[in-house]
């Protein structure tokens, strides 16, 4: 065996045989040089193919080349890191193309015009237009949404979390688990028989707000409820025992505290319906024009525009087009939220500086 | 200033668990009584039913009486908030809040409470510092965040934060448990000063401690786990440390066991 090479005459009861640092990546490339050539050899035309065999030989001969060379309990270890890597990659793989495929389409007709024209004029078969309109009609309705959902959210969490006890607590957290459950056409569908149906109120942004606001609220009641439990019971019992009311102890030591990762858990939710479709469909409706009233007449709005624009493309390459640039804008703006969450966390993170 | 205690005859739970039974003592104005006895036999609890935090906890609840000063701290229609205004407490882990600096820390209890002018605070943040000797070494940087100083400048932070909103009493939960001998000592010290303006109960595992720095000590018992703690005796402490009236005192004392 190679261990007596490896580690000089005299066995270490300390030292065994290692392999060397950049045995992973040789393994790595040996099974993906592996995969590709059976798949030629079968005649496999599949990239998948290929790439599932690296993956599984890659394991595999993990596994056996350390357990001949280190033994067996490093061996499951390392197997264990490959398996990680696998599974990093498998996930990574479908976003960094759904990104690259999204960027790749998308760019063809994302400029400023199309940020700031609606399609107004513009018939759906023609080039030109752009998305004003939608995005006026998502930040709106999304917007109206967040304003609903937040207090209410972060309310009900301060309940379960700081008074909560007994059956009420009990029973509000399964309906929040119930609401987190919630189909999305559900929600619009509901909103849609009590908003428009019986208090026959028309399509409107805020009819779309409504449902997203149902979406949103279990989210962020649990965020914030998670976040609330994280912040330890001495300050709690440091405000109190200091004279402070248990309401300004909430308001002034537990909010501040926990308000980092709250803003992240609301910004996800925002995210989250950002790109909601079904309820948009149903209660907002869809315009080609510019509507800046959310309360009054149809509007538009990025995930629906998406949606017409294939819809009613009839085939033609325009409305693809800008139904990818509309997916990249929807994207970038997810994204956008998320590196503002990121910000607003770490510069609201209790300090620890000197 | 500084008030009176008398407690009679107070038992506390926990739901439905009898933590502490039928404790009566009283502790005088300006002294530093000391409690001591093993773990779980119920000196937290009790100092934390004198400030009504035992409530604080879920399921805590306290039968019997304590008088601050002849008013009863249980008795009906009394605001817990306003109690815990007159008597302060220090915990046993440091406990700065995180999204303040030093100075906000020291205002926390005046600001929280809204009852202050503005031109007062920064008299009282000086003086509760120098109050708790940490303004020496903090007075360049009341800026910075709170939890930057080590242990020792944490929990005398805390003490200034305590004192600041001028309690009548302050409670002491092992409040040198978690620090190193050079800052007990600082600590200690600043008990010695502290205990012209307060009445000051310390809670303490640390027997030497309690015999250097209280006027008096109580001892604690439990009869055996799961039962209710009791209170043992009080005397002054030199009693306590050289002639205890209570066998169990003397064991506990010496080390025969504990």
């Amino acid at each position: 065996m190679s261990t007596a090479a490896v580690t000089g005459k005299r066995r270490s009861t300390l030292r065994g045989a290692s392999l060397p640092k950049w045995s992973p990546w040789a393994i790595g490339v040996g099974s993906i040089a592996v995969g590709l050539g059976i798949s030629l050899a079968a005649g496999l035309d599949s990239s998948i193919q290929w790439a599932l065999m690296a993956a599984v030989l890659f394991v595999l001969g993990t596994y056996v080349i350390a357990a001949r060379v280190e033994g067996r309990r490093q061996a499951k270890d390392r197997v264990a890191t490959s398996l990680v890597w696998v599974c990093f990659l498998l996930a990574v793989i479908p976003l960094a193309s759904l990104v690259w495929e999204t960027l790749k389409r998308g760019v063809k007709v994302f400029d400023v015009y199309f940020l700031t024209h609606s399609m107004g004029v513009v018939a759906d078969t023609e080039t030109g237009g752009g998305i004003y309109h939608a995005i006026l009609g998502t930040l709106e309705q999304v917007g109206i949404a967040t304003v609903i959902a937040v207090p209410i959210g972060v309310m009900t969490a301060v309940y379960l979390v700081e008074y909560g006890r007994g059956k009420l607590a009990r029973a509000v957290t399964f309906f929040v688990d119930v609401m987190t459950g919630i189909p999305s056409i559900v929600a619009g569908l509901f909103v849609l028989s009590f908003w428009i149906l019986i208090l026959k109120m028309g399509y409107s942004g805020f009819a779309g707000s409504l449902a997203l606001a149902i979406l949103m609220m279990p989210v962020v009641v649990r965020s914030t409820e998670e976040m609330l439990k994280l912040v330890p019971n001495e300050l709690r019992e440091a405000s109190l025992a200091l004279g402070v009311p248990k309401w300004r102890t909430i308001l002034k030591v537990v909010l501040p505290t926990s308000i980092g990762g709250i803003t992240t858990g609301v910004m996800l939710a925002v995210a989250r319906i950002t790109g909601e479709t079904a309820p948009v469909l149903l209660l907002v409706w869809g315009t080609n024009f510019i509507n800046s009233d959310p309360f009054k007449d149809p509007q538009a709005s990025l995930p629906l525009y998406i949606y017409q624009q294939y819809a009613n493309s009839a085939g033609s390459g325009a409305a693809y087009d800008r139904a990818w640039a509309a997916a990249l804008a929807l994207i970038a703006f997810v994204m956008i939220l998320n590196l503002v969450a990121r910000g607003i966390a770490r510069w609201k993170a209790p300090k620890t500086g000197r | 200033m500084a008030k009176r205690i008398d407690v009679s005859g107070l038992t506390a739970y926990y739901g439905s668990h009898k933590a502490i039974e039928d404790i009566s003592m009283s502790v005088e104005p300006r002294s530093v009584t000391a409690f001591i006895g093993p773990s779980g036999c119920g000196k937290s609890t009790f100092l934390r039913t004198l400030n009504r935090m035992h409530e604080v906890t879920s399921g805590g609840r306290v039968e019997g009486k304590v008088l601050l000063d002849n008013e009863d701290l249980y008795g009906a229609g009394v605001d817990p908030v306003a109690v815990r205004r007159e008597v302060g407490m220090v915990f046993q882990r440091p406990n700065p809040f995180p999204t303040m600096s030093i100075f906000d820390n020291v205002a926390a209890g005046l600001r929280l409470n809204g009852n202050y002018k503005k031109s007062e605070l920064n008299d009282v943040v000086e003086r509760s510092l120098r109050g708790a000797n940490l303004w020496n070494e903090v007075k360049d940087r009341l800026n910075k965040p709170g939890s930057g100083l080590s242990g020792g400048q944490q929990q005398r932070l805390c003490i200034a934060r305590a004192i600041a909103v001028e309690p009548k009493v302050l409670l002491m939960d092992e409040p040198c448990s978690a620090l190193d001998p050079i800052s007990t000592l600082a600590i200690e010290d600043l008990i010695g000063e502290l205990k012209e303006r307060f009445t000051i109960v310390i809670v303490t595992h640390n027997m030497q401690q309690a015999a250097r720095v209280s006027d008096r000590t109580a001892f604690f018992n439990l009869a055996a786990v799961g039962q209710p703690g009791r209170l043992i005796e009080i005397d002054e402490t030199e009693r306590i440390f050289s002639n205890p009236s209570v066998q169990a005192t003397e064991d506990y004392i010496s080390g025969r066991f504990g």
